[in-house]
């Protein structure tokens, strides 16, 4: 059973290996069709994993989890490097997640990279990422996702930096892997930190594990021993691996890479940056989540406020950014800081094995808003991705009044927008307000902060519609050239998107009012139990409410021809909001920290050290060898008299030696 | 009776002669002369050998018969190689062939 | 008595020739003084008794090699032939002396530390009948395997020393 998993993870590495070697020969059709019929494959595999698992009985109300393959790779006496699969019903989501976004990226891209140099390279590079990010969720072990978390840091580098021939794309590429690499130091000492008290790198502490082959069920004396050992072990690796997360989801401050980032290929930014790659660290905290509850739930905290302030900054330079793919960053940024909060707030309220109401619904939220985000999210940038496609800019300042140019784009765009801002019947509305409701239950002052920032998030978005759909229309570069409507592999994939965006939200917003089974809850949550998810009413309300009223303000300022209000806000605080569009100097401090302090302070004595000590030691060596070759290179003068000199006087010399002796 | 002292000093001052030439003479067929000089020096010390200390033996002598064979074909390579340098270099000097190549 | 008269005339004959072979400017008169020295060397052969030794010798080094020198000396060496050997620096002289002088000075040093036995035997021939068993017999003492070999040898030189002299063809 499961046993075709195997072919979810092998066939786009497969088409990588192809591609990669042979994908300079190809045409473009080819490469791209092959690229896309693996992940076709594989999206169809996904789906029937899902179906099956799914569709299986539970055991005690739990879902299996299955470990349909499992090999030691690497023993280290009682510690072991294993490389298998496993599913449970996170890995299973995520699964659906990656292989549905990822596939219509493939789609998407064959309208979008038209013609583009390096087509086949591009297709390549996508593979590779699938089959990394599949990795990452079906790991068995803390050191398998931490392999595949780096290979999809490679393949997000590789993609950032597409157009390589752009500085600006080298420079991103460049900071993207570096911030990511200094956060996953962190994660790879917090997994050593973990392997060595715990002895074990196995994530089969949670659920029932159904052993396919063989692997080595997660014992509970182990973790008694970390526990012995002072019981700040476990916390302390679970936060640093959250640091890990927090640069992989572009927690803040670790999120600069994130906006950079956008210098790769649209479908790119779509797929890696806001649908699969960045929940990175919002699936490790998921899948760590028994740990942390059992016994790091004072450190939940740090998650709950590192979430809770990245929402809050992210959103608030959103609202100024000018360039429509920083604002999606950010309002990315935003999102995954929302899961994250979600997460945090799934307090332990456990009476003995069963998680309470509370805990279950943080955990529900966060991984349902993983669901539905990755699914809008990637909506809207293919959308921007058509609309960059069509202006051949990412400024808001030229765009204006597109809707009557690209409908399609237009509608699903609006659709997308009204999801994330958490309208009903849209799917944003009912993971976001689980999200809410789970914060008020944790605290009211969170739940508020979430409220508001909810309402930033419907306000900025609303800004980003009106800005490229409404406002006023830049004629002279339009009359320059006229935008047009994305041809059909690019709008196709925004409808089915749009399609799974309004299918969600319509059932569960139904579901949830009716307390309808069968929902998302009943296949993720914490406990693996059957969640049913039922509105808060009052919550529900007034996060409606307050999003419409955002909706509204948006539509006020921005919707006309001139904004007066937002040239008066403009002049007013001139200061704040230069200091949004600048991201609040974020970019700043980073650089005047790595350049002043640590360079100056560090880097500085190392390097001269290093030049002058190290390399003043090995050049010296080089000098002295060198000029010792210098000085007998005259022996070997190929003048044969001389050699015999020297053997003679070497046999003489040997003579008296022996004789004296 | 000569003692054997007198063949090694003989053999002794031959072989340093030939020595001295081999390392003082540039030209190759003059260097060839002195190999042989050093030679002849070893078949003496061989032959008296033989003669004055081992006198029931006959390895001395047959070795010195084998010296002069393969002297006689080393030295018949030596100077086909002598005449093929000089082809290939117009000279009969040592220092001519100091670069193993040209 | 005899013996040692004759032994100190072919020494210093030796000596002597040898010297002046390798004194020589002329690469000629350098081939005829190391004949007078191979002769110089049959002698001692004979006065140690081995006459077939210095038959040989006076064969194949004084009939065969030396010829050998004299033609090489023609086809090569035109100047030389006609006495124009570059003098010898006094400097590479002097180095040459002084290792030729050193390494004597050695060996005689062994030579006289070492007490050698010398045995008193009467003057006998080696039968020509006995080398000849000796050279062809295969039991101990007897020399079947590095006769051959020579033979052999002798004639991988014979067809290497013309590989090595023909002429290349031009290609």
């Amino acid at each position: 059973m499961f046993s075709y998993t195997l072919f979810i993870m092998l066939l786009p590495l497969l088409s990588f290996i192809v591609l990669g070697l042979a994908g300079m020969k190809m045409q473009h059709k080819v490469a791209g069709l092959i690229g896309t019929c693996s992940l076709g494959i594989v999206t169809i595999l996904s789906y029937l994993t899902a179906f099956q698992y799914f569709g299986m009985e539970r055991v005690d109300g739990v879902y299996q989890t299955f470990v349909p393959y499992n090999f030691t790779w690497l023993p280290l006496g009682n510690l072991h490097f294993d490389l298998g699969i496993l599913l449970d019903p996170i890995s299973v989501m995520m699964l659906i997640v990656i292989s549905t976004v990822s596939l219509m990226v493939h789609i998407y891209s064959f309208g979008y990279m038209h013609g583009e140099k390096g087509f086949q390279r591009y297709y390549a590079f996508l593979s590779l990422f699938t089959m990394s990010m599949l990795g990452l969720v079906l790991a068995t072990n803390i050191f398998q996702m931490y392999m595949f978390w780096e290979l999809v840091g490679v393949s997000s580098y590789l993609l950032i930096g597409f157009y390589y021939p752009l500085k600006p794309a080298i420079a991103a590429s460049k900071k993207a892997f570096i911030v990511t690499r200094f956060a996953d130091m962190f994660f790879l000492v917090g997994i050593l930190t973990f392997g060595y008290f715990v002895d074990s790198f196995s994530f089969s502490f949670a659920g029932d594990i159904v052993m396919g082959q063989g692997t080595t069920p997660f014992i509970e004396g182990n973790i008694a021993k970390a526990v012995a050992a002072g019981g700040f072990i476990i916390p302390t690796a679970l936060v640093l691996m959250f640091i890990g997360g927090a640069g992989k989801s572009a927690m803040f401050p670790l999120h600069i890479w994130l906006p950079d980032a956008m210098e790769g290929p649209t479908p790119v930014s779509a797929l890696i940056h806001a649908a699969t790659m960045v929940v990175a660290g919002v699936f490790q905290i998921a899948r760590m989540f028994p740990l942390w509850i059992e016994y790091a739930p004072q450190a939940m905290s740090i998650v709950v406020w590192v979430g809770v302030f990245t929402a809050f900054y992210a959103a608030a330079v959103a609202c100024a950014q000018s360039d429509i793919k920083r604002v999606l960053a950010f309002s990315t940024i935003s999102q995954i800081a929302f899961m994250m909060v979600a997460l945090g707030v799934s307090l332990p309220g456990h009476h003995g094995a069963v998680l309470d109401n509370h805990a279950q619904l943080g955990y529900m939220a966060g991984m349902f808003h993983l669901f539905t985000h990755a699914m809008f999210k990637a909506c809207l940038f293919l959308g921007a991705g058509c609309i960059i496609h069509a202006v051949h800019s990412n400024e808001m300042a030229l765009m204006g009044g597109l809707r009557k140019y690209m409908p399609i784009t237009h509608i699903t765009f609006l659709i997308s927008c009204l999801a994330i801002a958490g309208i009903p019947f849209f799917s944003g509305f009912s993971s976001k307000d689980e999200i809410i409701t789970a914060c008020m239950e944790y605290s009211p002052v969170v739940g508020w902060i979430m409220t508001g920032i909810a309402a930033m998030t419907a306000f900025y978005m609303f800004r980003l519609y009106y800005g490229i759909f409404w406002g006023t229309e830049n004629k002279e570069a339009h009359e320059h050239h006229t935008p047009h409507e994305a041809p059909l592999t690019m709008t196709i994939p925004l409808i089915v998107l749009c399609v799974i965006t309004v299918g969600v939200g319509v059932y569960t917003t139904l579901g949830g009012f009716m307390e309808w089974g069968g929902s998302f809850g009943s296949y993720v949550s914490a406990a693996g139990t059957d969640y049913t998810i039922h509105f808060n009413t009052q919550i529900a309300l007034t996060s409606t409410v307050i999003a419409i009223l955002s909706i509204c303000l948006a539509t006020y300022i921005y919707k006309g021809e001139s904004q007066p209000i937002a040239d008066r806000l403009y002049k007013t605080f001139p200061k704040l909001h230069r200091a949004a569009y600048k991201r609040f100097y974020q970019d700043e401090i980073w650089q005047y920290v790595t350049h002043r302090i640590i360079f100056r302070c560090v880097s500085t004595p190392i390097a001269w050290f290093d030049r002058h000590v190290v390399d003043g030691t090995f050049n010296f060596l080089a000098w002295g060898a060198n000029e010792g070759g210098e000085s007998i290179r005259s022996w070997q003068s190929g003048d044969v008299r001389q050699y015999a000199v020297w053997f003679i006087t070497g046999s003489v010399a040997l003579t008296l030696i022996l004789l004296c002796i | 009776m000569i003692p054997v002292e007198c063949y090694f000093a003989l053999s002794a001052i031959l072989f340093f002669i030939g020595v001295y030439g081999f390392t003082t003479r540039r030209n190759l067929i003059a260097m060839l002369i002195s190999v042989e000089l050093i030679l002849n020096a070893v078949d003496i010390n061989f032959a008296a050998i033989n003669r004055l200390l081992y006198p029931n033996g006959n390895e001395g002598m047959f070795m010195t018969l084998f010296v002069i064979g393969v002297a006689a074909a080393e030295s018949a390579v030596a100077i086909s190689i002598i005449i093929n340098v000089y082809r290939k270099f117009k000279s009969d000097s040592v220092d001519a062939i100091k670069n193993m190549k040209r | 008595m005899a013996n040692i008269i004759m032994f100190i005339i072919l020494a210093v004959f030796i000596i002597v020739s040898a010297l002046m072979c390798v004194a020589t400017t002329r690469i000629v008169r350098a081939a005829t003084f190391m004949l007078f020295v191979l002769l110089g060397v049959a002698g001692i052969y004979f006065l140690l008794d081995y006459t077939f030794l210095g038959a040989a010798q006076i064969a194949v080094y004084a009939g065969g090699v030396t010829m050998v020198f004299v033609f090489a000396i023609q086809l090569v060496s035109k100047r030389a032939l006609q006495g124009l050997e570059k003098r010898v620096k006094a400097g590479t002289m002097a180095v040459g002396a002084l290792c030729a002088l050193a390494g004597l000075v050695v060996v005689s040093l062994i030579l006289l530390k070492a007490g050698f036995l010398t045995q008193e035997i009467a003057n006998v021939e080696v039968p020509m009948k006995e080398i000849g068993t000796a050279l062809v017999g295969s039991g101990k003492y007897q020399y079947v395997l590095p006769f051959e070999f020579i033979s052999v040898f002798l004639l991988a030189c014979i067809i290497g020393g013309l590989v090595v002299a023909r002429k290349e063809e031009e290609a």
